[in-house]
């Protein structure tokens, strides 16, 4: 896969889909392409984050462990998603386990190329505070319902 | 150290003094027939005075009546011959060529015995202040800087080293020629050497007096000099406090405050030291004024021949040399006494150790004893603060202690008490009821050992720091051939002379049966555990794969790490580990490699073909052009240059994007935008030449795999690989040591051990590819038994000035090992773990104790848990003691124990 190839698949990326052709590339160009076997994990819950993912091709499996010390798959990601923004947004440790279920590829964008990509692509920054707003809005309906079904 | 210089010149070197004084009075025969020669030459030779009479006179007997004092013989040795006029003018004249070639002669033999003897006080001085920094209280560190001593012994006694040589000869020397010269002078007419005297009499007055101010602010430059020296090294140790603090231009006042008083005295010094040449040079200047005006008067009226003018003159010439040095010496003199006492007033602290602490054992060191005993060891600072009080504790060297306390309880002080490096201020230390402060340093240095909160590492390789504190004696001479051995043994035997002792470092230093070892050849092992007992065992071997060896030097292991190379290979083929690593194959284009990796195809020695030195190569460039090459080079230049400029040209030149990504930097890529823009798309034949070569290096760092541009297709690699053969095939033979190719069956010695093991690249972009191959070379190399041989490679790093090439923790783990490694019998740890993690600490802490099993450990705790498994406890409190005994024992008891445990 070469950048050019690799500029197409961002492009369908929510996160990416509003920055213009030039700067895609120079996102694709300073990522980091990595791929991963079945079964390898790209990151475990607990760890520091260093580094988000933006998937290009696969399907990865979002895991969270339980109290029984065993982990329980809570979601799936697959091309165009990206994962592991959090830790590296907010410093914290990293919310949950990504392991590959099949063969995956991925774009792996450092925390400090995050941020100066935010820094030269500010449409960046919006098109994250939009998908985060997303799933905050996700987690709020989640705990609506949950909250009613205690109640009920 | 005698405070007068001159004593303590005489009596280091007065047998050379007095060789050399001998020489100069035989000098001074030969200067004064210099100087009575040419006399003879004008008023006999040229005037002709002797052949009034007769055409020939007899020359060349050897005739002469000896003084009273010698018994007064007449001695007849040589009849002489008989000359005409012109005969002795060429003979007379030869004479005195003869005498100022032996009179040059003599100055030479002179002044080299004058320098040797010099060298060798300034090397005797030098090592005696050496001597002394070593014999230094350990306290006086804190008050002197350290740039000063080295600025001392360095720079401020240099001087001592020229005078030395003319502290006793010069005077003599110059006094002679002086009185020499006088002498004639008086045998001429008495009256002009009157003249002389007296106005050399008010020049050896007057012209002292002049210089002294000179030598009041020399004195102020010295000091002020050693004084910038110091400041300067604070500058350097002090320099994270001025960044973080941002006082860089208050450090920029103070300097230049420094500097400009400096400027103040050495100005000033100019104005004196002028004033006093401007007189010096007058006064000098009135005497050849008297001589040619009363002398000349004499030859006019008949008293004195002009023969015997010129001779005055001749003499007189040659006289204010003598006088004037002979007043620099005075000077010189006043000058270095000043300095010494400067210098050796720094030296002479209170509380030196004696020199017989620290002689050299002439066998392997004593065991240290059974208990040692502290009654009422008090340790005060300047007499006010009591650190420790009174504090009395029995230990058994096998005894096993931990020591707990709040901070200020005095338990580190302990620490450094019990290793001597604090003295108390009463008190005593006894063990087996000798005085422990009394025993010599190699004992203590070899029975015990101590470990503080921080480790100085000396800029050597971790073997040498590992290995530091077995090094008392030299166990083993070095082994030399004849020529050499005879060159080292006249270098002892001058070392000897000038007071140094003739110790040899390339000796074998190392202690082995200190350290457990029967010799060199199982040394290893014991280095090994000692690292392991502190987990450094990981990180120096982790350095040792990223360390080189020659493959001449240790072919054994050259010929293992193929071995290991061999079998990685075979394991690579597992599925597990395909499309991990891609590996090097001459008949094949290695996309994980740059063009210009792949066009060498082997390591760079040197730096012809090291990184954009290859493009700029004539050879290289050749074998591109010959391939046709540089013409796919300059299209792939021209696409990256498109590429670059496509993504960089918006950002901010400073962004740290450009120097880690772009291959063009920030400055230039307005230029090649230009570049790109002028040639409007035509493609890379209208490139202008100038722009080619720049256009041409950018490829060559290009990594097909890692920059994903799709520039090389199969054909364009193959075009690659027929140059990559076409440059090892012809490579000229001036050339040929400066790259070492990959050869599957050779062992590389300008590659790392891990590259040689692993023979290819990492492909990029694959997960965890570099753990998982780094696991299999760790276990490929365990089951071939070579761990232990790439961390004796990692030993050899060089760990940089205060060991800050390797990181806090790493050096204070190697302060531990060089501590452990000797196997002591007593060992003071004093807070040593601090800066590990809490589950290291416990870690090391039990791993010390575990392979110290028999010997004794005092473990003063940073933390009161650690003291858990310690047989007897002491808990300090204010620089006493304030309980002491096994745990269960201070649990039933509580009071500041329990309070310790609980806040634990």
């Amino acid at each position: 896969m070469n950048l050019n190839e690799e500029v197409e698949i961002l492009k369908g990326v929510p996160i990416f889909a509003k920055i213009e052709p030039a700067k895609l590339k120079l996102i694709a160009f300073t990522g980091e392409r990595m791929t991963f076997n079945a079964g390898q994990e790209l990151f475990h819950q607990g760890d520091q984050g260093d580094a988000m993912y933006v998937i290009l091709g696969g399907v990865a499996d979002v895991l969270i462990d339980n109290d029984k010390g065993g982990q329980i798959a809570v979601a799936e990601m697959k091309k165009n998603n990206f994962v592991g923004d959090m830790a590296i947004l907010c410093d914290v440790p990293r919310t949950a386990t990504i392991k590959a279920r099949e063969s995956l590829t991925t774009l792996r964008i450092s925390k400090d190329m995050f941020y100066r990509l935010v820094a030269e692509v500010p449409q960046m920054a919006i098109e994250v505070m939009r998908e985060l707003a997303h799933r905050l809005e996700d987690t709020n309906k989640k705990l609506r319902e949950a909250t009613a079904n205690k109640a009920a | 150290m005698q405070r007068n210089l001159f004593s303590y010149i005489w009596r280091h070197s007065r047998p050379e003094q007095i060789v050399i004084l001998i020489l100069v009075v035989f000098a001074q025969v030969f200067y004064f027939l210099s100087l009575s020669v040419p006399k003879s030459i004008v008023n006999n030779g040229i005037s002709g005075n002797a052949f009034k009479d007769a055409a020939l006179i007899p020359w060349g007997a050897i005739d002469f009546t000896l003084p009273g004092f010698l018994g007064g013989f007449h001695v007849h040795l040589f009849d002489g011959f008989t000359v005409d006029q012109l005969t002795y003018l060429v003979a007379m004249s030869f004479v005195f060529l003869a005498a100022v070639v032996v009179n040059g002669q003599f100055k030479k033999s002179i002044n080299t015995q004058k320098g040797r003897m010099g060298e060798r006080m300034l090397r005797r001085l030098r090592y005696e202040l050496y001597d002394r920094i070593l014999r230094f209280p350990p306290a006086h560190f804190r008050k002197v800087k350290q740039a000063e001593l080295a600025t001392m012994i360095k720079d401020e006694v240099e001087p001592l080293g020229g005078f030395i040589g003319d502290a006793f000869v010069q005077p003599m020397f110059l006094g002679g020629q002086a009185l020499t010269a006088i002498i004639f002078i008086m045998m001429q007419n008495w009256l002009l050497s009157i003249i002389v005297i007296v106005l050399l009499a008010v020049q050896m007055a007057i012209i002292p007096r002049l210089r002294r101010p000179v030598l009041v602010l020399g004195r102020q430059r010295q000091l002020s000099a050693r004084l910038l020296a110091g400041r300067i090294a604070e500058t350097a140790d002090g320099v994270n406090e001025i960044h973080i603090h941002g006082a860089a231009n208050y450090e920029r006042a103070d300097i230049s405050e420094r500097l400009g008083h400096i400027f103040r005295i050495r100005f000033e010094l100019y104005n004196k030291k002028f004033v006093a040449k401007f007189w010096n040079n007058l006064l000098s200047q009135v005497t050849p004024f008297a001589i040619y005006l009363v002398g000349g008067y004499f030859a006019i009226t008949g008293q004195m021949d002009v023969g015997a003018v010129v001779g005055v003159l001749l003499a007189y010439k040659d006289l204010p040399s003598p006088i004037k040095e002979l007043i620099d010496w005075d000077q010189q003199r006043q000058d270095v006494q000043i300095k010494y006492e400067q210098v050796i007033d720094q030296f002479q602290p209170e509380g030196m150790m004696a020199p017989e602490l620290q002689v050299i054992p002439d066998g392997p060191p004593p065991p240290l004893g059974h208990e040692l005993v502290l009654s009422n060891v008090t340790v005060s600072e300047d007499g006010r603060v009591r650190l420790l009080d009174n504090v009395s504790l029995s230990l058994p060297t096998d005894a096993r202690v931990a020591v707990i306390g709040g901070s200020g309880s005095g338990k580190d002080v302990l620490g450094q008490v019990l290793s001597r490096l604090v003295q108390p201020t009463g008190g005593s230390i006894k063990i087996d009821g000798k005085d422990y402060l009394e025993m010599p340093e190699y004992v203590i240095g070899a029975r015990t050992a101590y470990i503080g909160q921080e480790t100085y590492l000396f800029p050597l390789s971790v073997r040498d720091n590992l290995l530091f504190g077995l090094k008392h004696r030299p166990v083993a001479p070095a082994t030399y051939d004849d020529a050499t051995k005879v060159l080292r043994e006249a270098f002892w035997r001058e070392a000897e002379r000038a007071g140094n002792p003739p110790l040899d470092p390339a000796a074998d230093w190392i202690d082995y049966e200190l350290a457990g070892a029967t010799g060199p050849g199982d040394l290893l092992p014991c280095m090994v555990r000692a690292l392991k007992h502190v987990e450094l065992d990981e990180d120096i071997y982790a350095l040792g794969l990223r360390g080189a060896i020659e493959a001449g030097k240790r072919p054994d292991l050259a010929e293992k790490i193929l071995t290991v190379r061999h079998e990685l290979h075979g394991r690579l083929q597992d599925p597990a580990y395909a499309g991990l690593v891609e590996p090097f194959n001459v008949d094949k284009y290695n996309k994980n490699l740059s063009v210009a990796e792949n066009l060498l195809f082997g390591t760079p020695v040197g730096k012809d073909f090291d990184g954009d030195n290859l493009a700029a190569d004539p050879y290289m460039q050749t074998v591109l052009k010959e391939g046709g090459i540089d013409r796919d080079l300059l299209h792939m230049g021209l696409s990256i240059a498109e590429t670059m400029v496509e993504l960089f040209s918006g950002l901010s030149p400073d962004n740290p994007l450009f120097e880690q990504y772009s291959f063009i930097s920030a400055d230039e890529l307005p230029n090649v935008r230009l570049l790109l823009q002028r040639l409007g798309g035509k493609g890379a034949d209208a490139v202008p030449e100038a722009d080619r070569a720049r256009l041409m290096t950018l490829p060559l760092r290009y990594i097909e795999a890692r920059h994903r541009l799709g520039l090389i297709d199969a054909a364009m690699e193959d075009r690659l690989l027929a140059a990559r053969r076409a440059f090892a095939a012809n490579l000229p033979a001036p050339l040929r040591g400066s790259v070492e190719f990959y050869d599957f069956e050779l062992y590389n010695s300008a590659a790392t051990l891990q590259d040689n093991i692993l023979f290819g690249r990492l492909i990029y972009g694959q997960a965890q590819a570099e753990s998982r191959i780094g696991a299999l070379i760790a276990d490929v190399l365990a089951e071939l038994g070579l761990r232990d041989s790439v961390i004796e490679v990692g030993l050899e790093y060089n760990v940089g000035v205060a060991g800050k090439r390797l990181p806090a923790t790493q050096r204070q783990k190697l302060g531990i090992a060089r501590a452990l490694i000797k196997r002591p019998q007593f060992l003071v740890v004093n807070e040593a773990v601090a800066a590990f993690d809490g589950r290291t600490q416990d870690r090391v802490r039990d791993h010390i104790l575990a392979s110290s099993e028999g010997r004794g450990v005092v473990w003063i705790a940073s933390r009161p848990s650690q003291a858990e498994p310690f047989d007897q406890i002491v808990v300090m409190d204010s620089g006493r003691i304030a309980m002491q005994g096994a745990k269960a024992d201070l649990e039933a008891r509580g009071g500041l124990y329990a309070e310790l445990m609980a806040s634990a």
